[in-house]
């Protein structure tokens, strides 16, 4: 069974420990979905979330080689527990004068945001989590979808303690 | 005072015990080999040898017949490419090793300078950890890493990549007597409760065997072990990596286990039902079919690496810690409460069993072979030693049957490629060996293909006159795969007949060593004999059947039971 998992790396933030994660994973033919890293409030740790896909043994593998890396502070594999995950794209879509309302009516819905408005194509910013990025993206696809980007999920395990808030998902 | 680069490190060197420095010098690297010669000379033996890789083996050869770790230094570009080989073998095999690489000037990193090579990334799977050490004043620290990354835990090679203007630049040298590493920390202990469901899986076990790995020697736990099977009686299978952790004359020695293990080890590992595993890692070489593999037996993997566990095999008792602290801990725990009555029952039934499959079916070779039996000769070797030399192989058939025929009652005595399988390691090793122990006698055991793949070091054997004896099994052939072509292959020799190859005895006389030739059975002892007596390096050409096979064989992919005897 491969089942999804997001997996938080706390490194240290020094050269060439991407190219250590992302070559452990290559080198053991591990699977990356989709990896993002940028530095913590500690200037000197970084945060990768890391998704990828596998079984439970391959799982294990994966979180225990991660830990075998002399760079790589801590693992933590957020699917095993509740977590908040997230995801940013930005679509360039076809928009001509008059199919601009149905692109706006859209990313409405998506609670998107227009970032950019040419002649006959716009920028259409979303945030969510994988399902409602792809959701917003088939519904946009009829219009003419010209070029996409994607951040990769980034992903932060939920408080215990403290008082419940999450973001209103759709 | 402020010193530079090159005497930083060679005063850490000191600092760190190092006596020995294998190494080649080159542009980058020119003022460390000057500081060696000029302020240090009374303090290393520098062994320049003729190619890096050989550098690296031999570094490599001295770790694993001292347990100290073997350093290198080499020059930027080529110098650190060559080593790239060498790494991967230590890697492999868990061998600590520092290696110091020259780098072009920190200015010109990235411009494709002259002998410019990224070596981090390059040896970045290929080592433990590794470094480009860009500022004099993290030079010292970063050594001190180094040796205690390289050395700790699951040892390994660790690479420290040199700018030239680093090595020139100054600053105070302050080496720490330790240091802490807060990403790194290897768990050394045993969790207690895994050990009591060790112990009681011990207790109660009717079919016991040990599987004992190059995890006991690495531990330095031989002693340990042997205590265990005093008060068990359990049986011990070695892996090709742990020959000698356990004495191979011992009554209750299997011998090594797997493709070409014994067929009483690989017999009781499959009957087993309990398989208690010591610092080894269920190598597709040892299991065969996982899915068959001692699949009756509840398995104890102890093992200091996180990720051995669980990787090839599911085990039902994973112990992660020092080798040593296991068995101390269960020879604790056996002795509070010792086996249960009825099963030292089972272990008289099952060493009878043992011993059934030990007479079934030996490890054989026609003894009346007038032409030299490949096996005949390591056996005789074995016999003309004692027992007591320390002995490389390179890899191949000539691996395997030193494997099999030379038995090792000593730790760190047997010096082989195990994980990684590079032809061209055991001459270096045994260089590196022989200058770790100057008395004792070293034999690289090879086959004619892979003596050719560092034979360029008998240039270095001269140099430094060491007694380095080499015994080539010679039949024209890179004969292990010639072998798997005759079984698997239709015998179809593609590629694998290497008659025309150098006259050895020519080509030993060449550097200034000894070449002797046996052609006939009757040769090899007195041959053997005139080797011994010769204070210097000799070559033994031994012209041997050509055709001959490394048996029993798993083949690939087989379970291990199923054993093609001939």
């Amino acid at each position: 069974m491969e089942n999804r998992h997001v997996i938080s790396v706390l490194v240290e933030n020094k050269p060439g420990v991407l190219a250590r994660v992302s070559g452990m994973f290559s080198g053991r033919a591990f699977n990356i979905h989709s990896l993002s890293v940028a530095p913590t409030i500690v200037p000197d740790v970084s945060r990768m979330t890391i998704v990828t896909y596998g079984s439970e043994a391959i799982i294990e593998q994966i979180i225990k080689q991660l830990r075998k890396l002399i760079n790589v502070i801590k693992v933590q594999d957020l699917t095993s527990g509740d977590y908040v995950d997230r995801e940013m794209a930005l679509v360039r879509v076809k928009a001509t004068s008059a199919k601009r309302a149905d692109v706006l009516r859209i990313v409405d819905i998506f609670r998107g945001k227009i970032v950019d408005i040419a002649t006959d194509s716009m920028i259409v910013e979303i945030t969510g989590g994988a399902g409602k990025i792809e959701a917003m993206i088939e519904l946009l696809t009829p219009l003419g979808i010209l070029e996409l980007i994607r951040t990769g999920t980034v992903a932060l395990p939920r408080g215990r303690k403290s008082p419940r808030y999450s973001e209103p998902t759709e | 005072m402020k010193i530079n680069g090159a005497q930083i490190l060679l005063r850490a060197l000191k600092e760190e015990g190092v006596d020995t420095i294998f190494g080649y010098p080159g542009g980058a690297v020119i003022d460390i080999f000057d500081a060696i010669v000029r302020y240090f000379s009374d303090d290393f033996k520098f062994i320049l040898v003729r190619h890096e890789q050989a550098a690296v083996h031999a570094a490599d050869g001295y770790a694993r017949a001292t347990g100290k770790p073997g350093v290198c230094l080499v020059t930027s570009g080529p110098g650190g490419t060559n080593t790239v080989t060498g790494l991967a073998t230590a890697y492999m095999d868990s061998i600590p090793l520092v290696v110091f690489t020259g780098q072009v000037p920190t200015p010109l990193i990235g411009n494709d300078a002259f002998q410019e090579a990224d070596i981090v990334g390059i040896t970045r799977p290929c080592t433990k950890h590794n470094y480009l050490v860009p500022k004099v004043e993290e030079l010292a620290h970063t050594i001190k890493e180094a040796f205690t990354i390289a050395s700790t835990g699951r040892p390994g090679p660790v690479l420290l990549d040199l700018p030239k203007d680093m090595i020139q630049a100054k600053t105070k040298f302050d080496y720490p007597k330790s240091i802490e590493i807060p990403t790194y920390k290897p768990t050394l202990k045993a969790h207690p409760p895994s050990i009591a469901r060790a112990a009681e899986l011990i207790r109660r076990a009717k079919r016991p065997v040990i599987y004992a790995g190059g995890g006991v020697l690495t531990s330095g736990c031989h002693r340990e072990l042997l205590t265990f099977v005093q008060m068990t009686g359990f049986p011990v299978t070695m892996t090709l990596m742990g020959l000698g952790c356990f004495p191979g004359t011992h009554p209750l020695s299997l011998g090594m286990l797997g493709m070409h293990g014994t067929y009483r080890a690989n017999m009781a590992v499959n009957h087993s039902d309990l398989l208690l595993a010591i610092g080894a890692r269920f190598d597709d070489r040892v299991t065969g079919r996982v899915e068959d593999f001692a699949k009756d037996a509840n398995i104890i993997h102890i093992d200091i690496d996180p990720t051995s566990i669980q990787k090839n095999i599911k085990v039902d008792v994973p112990i992660v810690c020092d080798a040593k602290d296991a068995l101390e801990r269960l020879i604790e725990a056996l002795t509070l409460e010792g086996r249960h009555k009825e099963t030292e029952e089972h272990t008289r039934n099952w060493h009878a069993q043992v011993n059934a499959w030990r007479n079934e079916q030996r490890l054989r070779f026609d003894r009346t072979s007038d032409i030299i039996k490949p096996q005949y000769v390591v056996e005789k070797l074995y016999e003309l030693t004692q027992g007591k030399a320390i002995i490389s192989t390179e890899v191949g058939q000539n691996q395997m049957w030193a494997a099999q025929y030379y038995l090792f009652d000593t730790p760190r005595t047997f010096l082989t490629s195990g994980g990684l399988g590079t032809m061209g390691y055991g001459f270096p090793a045994a260089i590196g060996a022989q200058i770790a122990f100057p008395d004792k006698v070293v034999i690289d055991i090879a086959g004619d293909g892979s003596i050719q793949m560092n034979i360029q070091e008998l240039a270095t054997v001269k140099q430094y006159n060491l007694p380095v004896k080499i015994a080539i099994l010679n039949n024209g052939y890179l004969g292990m795969v010639r072998q798997w072509q005759e079984r698997f292959y239709d015998n179809l020799y593609a590629h694998t007949d290497i008659m025309v190859a150098p006259d050895f005895v020519k080509l030993a006389e060449a550097y200034g060593a000894l070449g002797l030739r046996a052609t006939k059975t009757s040769e090899v002892e007195p041959l053997i004999l005139r080797a011994l007596e010769t204070r210097g390096p000799v070559i033994m050409d031994f012209v041997v059947d050509r055709e001959e096979g490394v048996y029993p064989m798993v083949p690939a992919g087989a379970p291990i039971k199923e054993m093609i005897l001939v």
